[in-house]
Protein backbone atom coordinates (compact mmCIF):
# COMPACT_ATOMS: atom_id res chain seq x y z
CA UNK A 1 0.00 0.00 0.00
CA UNK A 2 1.62 3.26 -1.14
CA UNK A 3 2.07 5.73 1.66
CA UNK A 4 3.86 8.38 -0.39
CA UNK A 5 2.12 10.18 -3.20
CA UNK A 6 5.30 11.84 -4.43
CA UNK A 7 7.07 15.14 -3.90
CA UNK A 8 5.46 18.54 -3.86
CA UNK A 9 6.82 22.09 -3.98
CA UNK A 10 6.24 23.79 -0.65
CA UNK A 11 5.89 27.13 -2.40
CA UNK A 12 3.87 26.70 -5.58
CA UNK A 13 2.42 23.23 -4.98
CA UNK A 14 3.68 21.69 -8.23
CA UNK A 15 3.81 17.88 -7.95
CA UNK A 16 6.94 15.83 -8.70
CA UNK A 17 7.63 12.11 -8.72
CA UNK A 18 9.35 10.55 -5.67
CA UNK A 19 12.83 10.76 -7.15
CA UNK A 20 16.14 12.34 -6.09
CA UNK A 21 14.95 15.90 -6.66
CA UNK A 22 15.04 18.75 -4.21
CA UNK A 23 14.01 22.02 -5.82
CA UNK A 24 11.01 23.04 -7.85
CA UNK A 25 12.04 23.56 -11.44
CA UNK A 26 9.74 26.53 -11.69
CA UNK A 27 10.07 28.59 -8.50
CA UNK A 28 13.09 26.94 -6.82
CA UNK A 29 11.02 26.23 -3.74
CA UNK A 30 11.97 23.16 -1.69
CA UNK A 31 10.31 19.86 -2.52
CA UNK A 32 8.74 17.93 0.31
CA UNK A 33 7.44 14.39 0.61
CA UNK A 34 3.69 14.27 0.20
CA UNK A 35 2.03 11.44 2.12
CA UNK A 36 -1.25 9.67 1.63
CA UNK A 37 -2.55 10.52 5.09
CA UNK A 38 -5.88 8.77 4.48
CA UNK A 39 -4.00 5.50 4.01
CA UNK A 40 -1.70 6.19 6.93
CA UNK A 41 -4.65 6.88 9.19
CA UNK A 42 -5.85 3.33 8.62
CA UNK A 43 -2.59 1.67 9.55
CA UNK A 44 -0.77 3.93 12.04
CA UNK A 45 -1.86 3.44 15.62
CA UNK A 46 -0.29 4.06 19.02
CA UNK A 47 -0.12 0.33 19.58
CA UNK A 48 1.67 -0.28 16.31
CA UNK A 49 4.20 2.47 17.02
CA UNK A 50 4.82 1.24 20.56
CA UNK A 51 5.49 -2.25 19.21
CA UNK A 52 8.66 -0.97 17.53
CA UNK A 53 11.03 -2.22 16.20
CA UNK A 54 12.84 1.12 16.43
CA UNK A 55 14.65 2.11 19.61
CA UNK A 56 14.64 5.62 21.00
CA UNK A 57 17.03 8.02 22.63
CA UNK A 58 16.26 8.83 26.29
CA UNK A 59 13.79 11.47 27.36
CA UNK A 60 15.01 12.36 30.85
CA UNK A 61 12.98 14.17 33.49
CA UNK A 62 15.65 16.72 34.41
CA UNK A 63 14.74 17.56 38.02
CA UNK A 64 18.14 18.95 38.99
CA UNK A 65 18.31 21.16 35.94
CA UNK A 66 14.73 22.27 36.56
CA UNK A 67 15.72 23.32 40.08
CA UNK A 68 18.70 25.24 38.73
CA UNK A 69 16.54 26.98 36.14
CA UNK A 70 13.69 27.63 38.55
CA UNK A 71 11.30 25.64 36.38
CA UNK A 72 8.78 22.99 37.32
CA UNK A 73 8.88 20.40 34.56
CA UNK A 74 11.98 20.14 32.37
CA UNK A 75 12.94 17.22 30.12
CA UNK A 76 16.09 16.47 28.16
CA UNK A 77 15.65 14.69 24.84
CA UNK A 78 19.12 13.24 24.71
CA UNK A 79 20.37 12.65 21.19
CA UNK A 80 23.92 12.94 22.50
CA UNK A 81 23.64 9.15 22.63
CA UNK A 82 22.07 8.64 19.22
CA UNK A 83 23.24 5.51 17.40
CA UNK A 84 25.77 5.17 15.85
CA UNK A 85 27.52 8.59 15.84
CA UNK A 86 26.15 10.40 18.90
CA UNK A 87 24.08 13.15 17.29
CA UNK A 88 20.56 13.63 15.92
CA UNK A 89 22.03 13.49 12.42
CA UNK A 90 21.82 9.70 12.69
CA UNK A 91 18.07 10.11 12.32
CA UNK A 92 18.18 11.99 9.03
CA UNK A 93 21.05 10.00 7.57
CA UNK A 94 19.32 6.69 8.27
CA UNK A 95 16.48 7.85 6.03
CA UNK A 96 18.72 9.51 3.44
CA UNK A 97 21.08 6.56 2.95
CA UNK A 98 18.15 4.16 2.76
CA UNK A 99 16.61 6.26 0.02
CA UNK A 100 19.97 6.65 -1.75
CA UNK A 101 20.25 2.86 -1.88
CA UNK A 102 16.68 2.53 -3.12
CA UNK A 103 17.50 4.96 -5.92
CA UNK A 104 20.56 2.92 -6.84
CA UNK A 105 23.29 5.39 -5.90
CA UNK A 106 26.72 4.00 -5.12
CA UNK A 107 28.18 7.25 -3.76
CA UNK A 108 26.73 9.32 -0.93
CA UNK A 109 27.97 12.77 0.00
CA UNK A 110 27.23 15.78 2.17
CA UNK A 111 28.22 19.27 3.19
CA UNK A 112 28.62 19.27 6.92
CA UNK A 113 29.52 21.21 10.05
CA UNK A 114 30.68 17.93 11.60
CA UNK A 115 27.89 15.79 12.98
CA UNK A 116 26.47 15.06 9.56
CA UNK A 117 29.98 14.18 8.36
CA UNK A 118 30.30 11.59 11.14
CA UNK A 119 26.93 10.10 10.40
CA UNK A 120 27.14 9.95 6.61
CA UNK A 121 30.61 8.37 6.78
CA UNK A 122 29.43 5.77 9.31
CA UNK A 123 26.21 4.87 7.51
CA UNK A 124 28.03 4.69 4.17
CA UNK A 125 30.58 2.30 5.66
CA UNK A 126 27.84 0.04 6.98
CA UNK A 127 25.95 0.22 3.67
CA UNK A 128 29.16 -0.43 1.69
CA UNK A 129 28.78 2.81 -0.22
CA UNK A 130 31.57 5.21 -1.12
CA UNK A 131 31.28 8.59 0.59
CA UNK A 132 32.57 12.08 -0.12
CA UNK A 133 32.32 14.41 2.86
CA UNK A 134 32.86 18.17 2.54
CA UNK A 135 33.60 20.18 5.68
CA UNK A 136 35.01 23.58 6.63
CA UNK A 137 38.71 22.98 7.33
CA UNK A 138 38.56 24.50 10.83
CA UNK A 139 36.19 21.94 12.39
CA UNK A 140 36.81 20.49 15.85
CA UNK A 141 39.30 17.62 15.89
CA UNK A 142 36.75 15.24 17.39
CA UNK A 143 34.50 15.69 14.41
CA UNK A 144 37.33 15.23 11.93
CA UNK A 145 38.63 12.06 13.60
CA UNK A 146 35.06 10.88 14.10
CA UNK A 147 34.64 11.06 10.33
CA UNK A 148 38.02 9.77 9.14
CA UNK A 149 37.71 6.56 11.16
CA UNK A 150 35.06 5.36 8.68
CA UNK A 151 37.48 5.91 5.76
CA UNK A 152 35.46 8.29 3.57
CA UNK A 153 36.97 10.79 1.16
CA UNK A 154 37.05 13.79 3.50
CA UNK A 155 37.40 17.12 1.74
CA UNK A 156 38.46 19.96 4.05
CA UNK A 157 37.47 23.19 2.35
CA UNK A 158 39.25 26.45 3.09
CA UNK A 159 36.04 28.35 3.77
CA UNK A 160 33.04 28.57 6.08
CA UNK A 161 30.05 26.24 5.97
CA UNK A 162 28.03 28.47 3.66
CA UNK A 163 30.88 28.39 1.16
CA UNK A 164 31.16 24.61 1.52
CA UNK A 165 27.43 24.30 1.00
CA UNK A 166 27.46 26.42 -2.09
CA UNK A 167 30.35 24.42 -3.50
CA UNK A 168 28.46 21.21 -2.83
CA UNK A 169 25.39 22.48 -4.67
CA UNK A 170 27.58 22.81 -7.74
CA UNK A 171 29.38 19.50 -7.14
CA UNK A 172 26.01 17.75 -6.77
CA UNK A 173 24.91 19.29 -10.02
CA UNK A 174 27.98 18.02 -11.84
CA UNK A 175 28.80 14.65 -10.27
CA UNK A 176 25.36 13.15 -9.77
CA UNK A 177 26.05 11.65 -6.33
CA UNK A 178 23.47 11.25 -3.59
CA UNK A 179 24.13 14.38 -1.54
CA UNK A 180 22.03 13.62 1.49
CA UNK A 181 21.30 17.25 2.30
CA UNK A 182 20.96 18.42 -1.29
CA UNK A 183 19.31 16.15 -3.85
CA UNK A 184 18.16 13.62 -1.20
CA UNK A 185 17.08 16.43 1.11
CA UNK A 186 13.29 15.93 0.88
CA UNK A 187 13.69 12.43 2.36
CA UNK A 188 16.61 13.25 4.65
CA UNK A 189 14.71 16.07 6.32
CA UNK A 190 11.78 13.80 7.15
CA UNK A 191 14.06 11.85 9.49
CA UNK A 192 14.05 14.77 11.93
CA UNK A 193 10.36 14.22 12.61
CA UNK A 194 11.21 11.13 14.64
CA UNK A 195 12.72 13.43 17.28
CA UNK A 196 9.27 14.90 17.88
CA UNK A 197 7.46 11.58 17.48
CA UNK A 198 9.58 10.05 20.25
CA UNK A 199 9.00 12.96 22.64
CA UNK A 200 5.25 12.50 22.29
CA UNK A 201 5.38 8.75 22.77
CA UNK A 202 7.76 9.02 25.74
CA UNK A 203 5.50 11.57 27.43
CA UNK A 204 2.65 9.08 27.27
CA UNK A 205 1.09 10.38 24.08
CA UNK A 206 0.97 14.00 25.03
CA UNK A 207 2.84 17.01 23.78
CA UNK A 208 5.00 19.25 25.96
CA UNK A 209 3.99 22.89 26.23
CA UNK A 210 7.39 24.02 24.94
CA UNK A 211 10.26 22.58 22.92
CA UNK A 212 13.56 24.46 22.63
CA UNK A 213 15.44 23.49 19.48
CA UNK A 214 18.89 24.52 18.25
CA UNK A 215 18.90 25.84 14.70
CA UNK A 216 21.54 26.12 12.02
CA UNK A 217 19.80 25.60 8.67
CA UNK A 218 16.43 25.57 10.44
CA UNK A 219 15.29 22.13 9.33
CA UNK A 220 15.05 20.38 12.72
CA UNK A 221 12.62 22.81 14.34
CA UNK A 222 10.54 22.83 11.16
CA UNK A 223 10.30 19.06 11.02
CA UNK A 224 9.63 18.51 14.74
CA UNK A 225 6.71 20.88 14.37
CA UNK A 226 5.55 19.04 11.26
CA UNK A 227 5.80 15.73 13.11
CA UNK A 228 3.63 16.96 15.97
CA UNK A 229 1.01 18.21 13.53
CA UNK A 230 1.06 14.89 11.70
CA UNK A 231 0.45 12.98 14.93
CA UNK A 232 -2.46 15.27 15.67
CA UNK A 233 -3.80 14.90 12.13
CA UNK A 234 -3.61 11.12 12.39
CA UNK A 235 -5.56 11.21 15.64
CA UNK A 236 -2.67 9.93 17.76
CA UNK A 237 -2.73 12.94 20.10
CA UNK A 238 -5.72 15.05 21.10
CA UNK A 239 -4.09 18.42 20.56
CA UNK A 240 -0.93 20.11 19.36
CA UNK A 241 -0.45 23.18 21.52
CA UNK A 242 3.33 23.02 21.75
CA UNK A 243 5.22 26.27 21.33
CA UNK A 244 8.45 25.90 19.34
CA UNK A 245 11.44 28.00 20.42
CA UNK A 246 14.57 28.47 18.28
CA UNK A 247 18.03 28.61 19.85
CA UNK A 248 21.03 29.98 17.96
CA UNK A 249 24.43 31.28 19.00
CA UNK A 250 24.65 35.08 19.13
CA UNK A 251 27.49 34.91 16.62
CA UNK A 252 25.30 33.17 14.04
CA UNK A 253 21.64 33.97 14.55
CA UNK A 254 19.91 34.98 11.33
CA UNK A 255 16.76 33.04 12.23
CA UNK A 256 16.54 34.47 15.74
CA UNK A 257 17.01 37.95 14.31
CA UNK A 258 14.18 37.43 11.84
CA UNK A 259 11.88 36.14 14.59
CA UNK A 260 12.80 39.03 16.86
CA UNK A 261 12.14 41.53 14.04
CA UNK A 262 8.98 39.70 12.95
CA UNK A 263 10.37 39.61 9.42
CA UNK A 264 9.98 36.67 7.05
CA UNK A 265 13.15 37.75 5.26
CA UNK A 266 16.18 35.92 6.58
CA UNK A 267 19.23 38.15 6.25
CA UNK A 268 22.39 36.05 5.90
CA UNK A 269 25.25 36.68 8.32
CA UNK A 270 28.89 35.73 8.56
CA UNK A 271 29.11 33.32 11.51
CA UNK A 272 31.47 34.02 14.37
CA UNK A 273 30.89 31.62 17.25
CA UNK A 274 32.50 28.73 19.10
CA UNK A 275 29.42 26.72 18.17
CA UNK A 276 30.61 25.44 14.82
CA UNK A 277 27.80 22.94 14.36
CA UNK A 278 25.32 25.84 14.26
CA UNK A 279 27.56 28.20 12.30
CA UNK A 280 25.39 28.54 9.23
CA UNK A 281 24.90 32.13 8.20
CA UNK A 282 22.61 31.42 5.27
CA UNK A 283 20.01 28.95 6.59
CA UNK A 284 18.26 26.98 3.87
CA UNK A 285 15.14 26.41 5.97
CA UNK A 286 15.31 29.68 7.86
CA UNK A 287 12.03 30.87 6.39
CA UNK A 288 10.24 27.69 7.42
CA UNK A 289 11.78 27.78 10.90
CA UNK A 290 10.40 31.29 11.18
CA UNK A 291 6.97 30.04 10.10
CA UNK A 292 7.05 27.13 12.59
CA UNK A 293 7.75 29.56 15.42
CA UNK A 294 5.10 31.97 14.21
CA UNK A 295 2.47 29.26 13.78
CA UNK A 296 3.16 27.70 17.18
CA UNK A 297 3.42 31.09 18.92
CA UNK A 298 6.96 30.31 19.97
CA UNK A 299 9.98 32.53 20.35
CA UNK A 300 13.77 32.57 20.04
CA UNK A 301 16.95 33.38 21.92
CA UNK A 302 20.60 33.70 20.95
CA UNK A 303 22.98 33.30 23.90
CA UNK A 304 26.60 34.44 23.79
CA UNK A 305 29.55 32.07 23.60
CA UNK A 306 30.14 32.45 27.34
CA UNK A 307 26.51 31.55 28.02
CA UNK A 308 26.87 28.53 25.72
CA UNK A 309 29.81 27.18 27.71
CA UNK A 310 27.92 27.88 30.93
CA UNK A 311 24.96 26.00 29.49
CA UNK A 312 27.12 22.97 28.71
CA UNK A 313 28.57 23.05 32.21
CA UNK A 314 25.14 23.45 33.82
CA UNK A 315 23.71 20.44 31.99
CA UNK A 316 26.72 18.33 32.94
CA UNK A 317 26.69 19.45 36.59
CA UNK A 318 22.95 18.93 37.06
CA UNK A 319 22.08 15.94 34.88
CA UNK A 320 25.37 14.22 34.12
CA UNK A 321 24.93 14.84 30.40
CA UNK A 322 27.92 16.09 28.41
CA UNK A 323 26.56 17.85 25.36
CA UNK A 324 28.35 19.64 22.57
CA UNK A 325 28.16 23.38 21.99
CA UNK A 326 24.77 23.17 20.26
CA UNK A 327 23.34 21.64 23.43
CA UNK A 328 24.88 24.49 25.39
CA UNK A 329 23.04 26.87 23.08
CA UNK A 330 19.76 25.09 23.83
CA UNK A 331 20.25 25.12 27.61
CA UNK A 332 21.38 28.75 27.62
CA UNK A 333 18.49 29.80 25.39
CA UNK A 334 16.00 28.01 27.64
CA UNK A 335 17.51 29.73 30.67
CA UNK A 336 17.03 33.11 29.05
CA UNK A 337 13.48 32.38 27.92
CA UNK A 338 12.56 31.26 31.44
CA UNK A 339 14.22 34.30 33.01
CA UNK A 340 12.43 36.60 30.58
CA UNK A 341 9.08 34.98 31.33
CA UNK A 342 8.64 33.91 27.70
CA UNK A 343 8.42 30.32 28.92
CA UNK A 344 6.33 30.29 32.12
CA UNK A 345 8.14 28.46 34.91
CA UNK A 346 5.19 26.16 35.65
CA UNK A 347 4.85 24.76 32.12
CA UNK A 348 6.53 21.67 30.67
CA UNK A 349 9.67 22.24 28.58
CA UNK A 350 11.69 19.80 26.48
CA UNK A 351 15.28 20.78 25.68
CA UNK A 352 16.63 19.29 22.46
CA UNK A 353 20.13 18.01 23.14
CA UNK A 354 21.31 17.10 19.67
CA UNK A 355 24.97 16.21 20.03
CA UNK A 356 27.71 14.85 22.27
CA UNK A 357 30.27 16.93 24.15
CA UNK A 358 33.10 14.51 23.46
CA UNK A 359 33.16 15.93 19.94
CA UNK A 360 33.75 19.55 20.97
CA UNK A 361 36.11 19.22 23.91
CA UNK A 362 38.26 22.15 22.78
CA UNK A 363 35.74 24.76 23.84
CA UNK A 364 35.52 23.65 27.46
CA UNK A 365 39.02 22.27 27.96
CA UNK A 366 40.41 25.67 28.89
CA UNK A 367 37.71 26.61 31.38
CA UNK A 368 37.49 23.41 33.43
CA UNK A 369 39.30 22.91 36.74
CA UNK A 370 42.57 21.04 36.15
CA UNK A 371 43.08 17.62 37.78
CA UNK A 372 45.02 17.33 41.06
CA UNK A 373 48.53 16.13 40.22
CA UNK A 374 50.13 13.91 42.87
CA UNK A 375 52.71 11.15 43.38
CA UNK A 376 51.37 7.61 43.80
CA UNK A 377 51.56 7.81 47.61
CA UNK A 378 49.05 8.47 50.36
CA UNK A 379 51.42 11.09 51.72
CA UNK A 380 51.25 13.03 48.48
CA UNK A 381 47.46 12.81 48.41
CA UNK A 382 47.20 13.88 52.05
CA UNK A 383 49.40 16.86 51.36
CA UNK A 384 47.21 18.08 48.51
CA UNK A 385 44.05 17.59 50.55
CA UNK A 386 45.58 19.51 53.44
CA UNK A 387 46.35 22.39 51.11
CA UNK A 388 42.88 22.43 49.63
CA UNK A 389 40.15 22.60 52.30
CA UNK A 390 37.80 23.84 49.55
CA UNK A 391 37.66 20.30 48.19
CA UNK A 392 35.62 19.17 51.20
CA UNK A 393 37.57 15.93 51.49
CA UNK A 394 36.97 15.30 55.21
CA UNK A 395 37.82 11.78 56.35
CA UNK A 396 34.58 9.98 57.23
CA UNK A 397 34.12 6.55 58.74
CA UNK A 398 31.80 4.15 56.94
CA UNK A 399 29.45 4.10 59.92
CA UNK A 400 28.98 7.86 59.85
CA UNK A 401 28.73 8.12 56.10
CA UNK A 402 25.14 9.10 55.41
CA UNK A 403 25.50 8.00 51.80
CA UNK A 404 26.35 4.39 52.55
CA UNK A 405 24.87 1.82 50.26
CA UNK B 1 30.44 44.12 -21.18
CA UNK B 2 30.37 40.36 -20.93
CA UNK B 3 30.16 38.29 -17.79
CA UNK B 4 29.98 34.53 -17.41
CA UNK B 5 26.82 33.21 -15.79
CA UNK B 6 26.61 29.73 -14.27
CA UNK B 7 23.15 28.24 -14.82
CA UNK B 8 21.71 25.63 -12.42
CA UNK B 9 20.16 22.46 -13.77
CA UNK B 10 16.49 23.54 -13.44
CA UNK B 11 17.09 26.52 -15.74
CA UNK B 12 19.08 24.75 -18.41
CA UNK B 13 15.97 23.86 -20.36
CA UNK B 14 15.84 27.60 -21.14
CA UNK B 15 19.53 27.86 -22.10
CA UNK B 16 19.55 24.96 -24.54
CA UNK B 17 21.22 22.78 -21.97
CA UNK B 18 24.17 25.14 -21.45
CA UNK B 19 25.61 25.16 -17.92
CA UNK B 20 27.40 28.46 -18.52
CA UNK B 21 26.35 31.35 -20.74
CA UNK B 22 27.69 34.81 -21.49
CA UNK B 23 25.49 37.84 -20.91
CA UNK B 24 25.84 41.55 -20.46
CA UNK B 25 24.90 44.18 -17.92
CA UNK B 26 26.48 46.67 -15.56
CA UNK B 27 24.48 45.35 -12.62
CA UNK B 28 22.68 42.15 -11.62
CA UNK B 29 19.38 43.81 -12.49
CA UNK B 30 20.59 44.63 -16.00
CA UNK B 31 22.11 41.20 -16.36
CA UNK B 32 18.77 39.55 -15.66
CA UNK B 33 17.07 41.74 -18.27
CA UNK B 34 19.79 40.80 -20.75
CA UNK B 35 19.41 37.10 -19.96
CA UNK B 36 15.66 37.42 -20.50
CA UNK B 37 16.30 38.88 -23.95
CA UNK B 38 18.50 35.92 -24.81
CA UNK B 39 16.60 33.16 -23.04
CA UNK B 40 12.93 34.01 -22.83
CA UNK B 41 11.20 33.04 -19.60
CA UNK B 42 14.35 33.08 -17.50
CA UNK B 43 13.47 36.29 -15.65
CA UNK B 44 10.16 34.91 -14.42
CA UNK B 45 11.99 31.91 -13.02
CA UNK B 46 14.58 34.03 -11.25
CA UNK B 47 12.42 36.85 -9.96
CA UNK B 48 9.24 37.39 -8.05
CA UNK B 49 8.28 40.95 -8.84
CA UNK B 50 11.41 43.07 -8.68
CA UNK B 51 13.22 40.79 -6.27
CA UNK B 52 15.20 37.59 -6.69
CA UNK B 53 13.06 34.65 -5.54
CA UNK B 54 13.43 33.64 -1.89
CA UNK B 55 14.99 30.29 -2.68
CA UNK B 56 17.63 31.46 -5.15
CA UNK B 57 21.07 32.69 -4.16
CA UNK B 58 23.10 34.77 -6.59
CA UNK B 59 26.85 35.15 -6.25
CA UNK B 60 29.27 37.51 -7.95
CA UNK B 61 32.77 36.07 -7.87
CA UNK B 62 31.88 33.79 -4.94
CA UNK B 63 30.22 36.57 -2.90
CA UNK B 64 26.49 36.44 -2.10
CA UNK B 65 24.90 39.58 -3.54
CA UNK B 66 22.99 40.04 -0.28
CA UNK B 67 26.35 40.95 1.25
CA UNK B 68 26.91 43.39 -1.65
CA UNK B 69 24.22 45.63 -3.10
CA UNK B 70 21.57 43.07 -3.95
CA UNK B 71 20.27 43.40 -7.51
CA UNK B 72 22.07 46.76 -7.76
CA UNK B 73 25.43 45.02 -7.32
CA UNK B 74 27.72 46.38 -10.07
CA UNK B 75 29.38 44.06 -12.57
CA UNK B 76 32.58 44.46 -14.50
CA UNK B 77 33.94 42.59 -17.51
CA UNK B 78 35.20 39.14 -16.61
CA UNK B 79 33.02 38.74 -13.51
CA UNK B 80 31.51 35.34 -12.85
CA UNK B 81 27.91 35.16 -11.71
CA UNK B 82 26.52 31.97 -10.19
CA UNK B 83 22.83 31.21 -9.73
CA UNK B 84 22.43 28.55 -7.03
CA UNK B 85 19.30 27.01 -5.51
CA UNK B 86 19.15 28.00 -1.83
CA UNK B 87 17.72 24.76 -0.52
CA UNK B 88 20.63 22.69 0.63
CA UNK B 89 22.55 21.80 3.72
CA UNK B 90 22.22 22.53 7.36
CA UNK B 91 20.65 21.28 10.56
Amino acid sequence: MAKIKGLKCRECGRPYPAEPLHVCEFCFGPLEVEYDYATLQKIVTRKRIEAGPCGMTPLIRARNLADALGAKEVYIKNDAVCHPTLSFKDRVVAVAVTKAMEFGFTVVACASTGNLANSVAAHAAEARLKSFIFIPADLEQGKIVGTLIYDPVLVAVDGNYDEVNRLCSEVADKYGWAFVNINIRPYYAEGSKSFGYEIVEQLGWRTPRHIVVPAAGGSLVTKIWKGLKEFHGLGLIPDCATRMHVAQAAGSSPIVTAIRNRSETIRPVRPNTICKSLAIGNPADGYYAYKAVEESRGSAADPSDDEIIAGMALLAATEGVFTETAGGVTVAAAKRLLEDGVIPRDESVVLSITGNGLKTQEVVGGVLKPPLSIKPTLKSFDAVIAERPDLGADVVSRASNTRRG
Amino acid sequence: MSVLVRIPTPLRTLTNGQAEVHAEGSSIRELIENLEGRYKGLKERLCEGKDIRRFINVYVNEEDIRFLQGTATPLKPGDRVSIVPAIAGGK
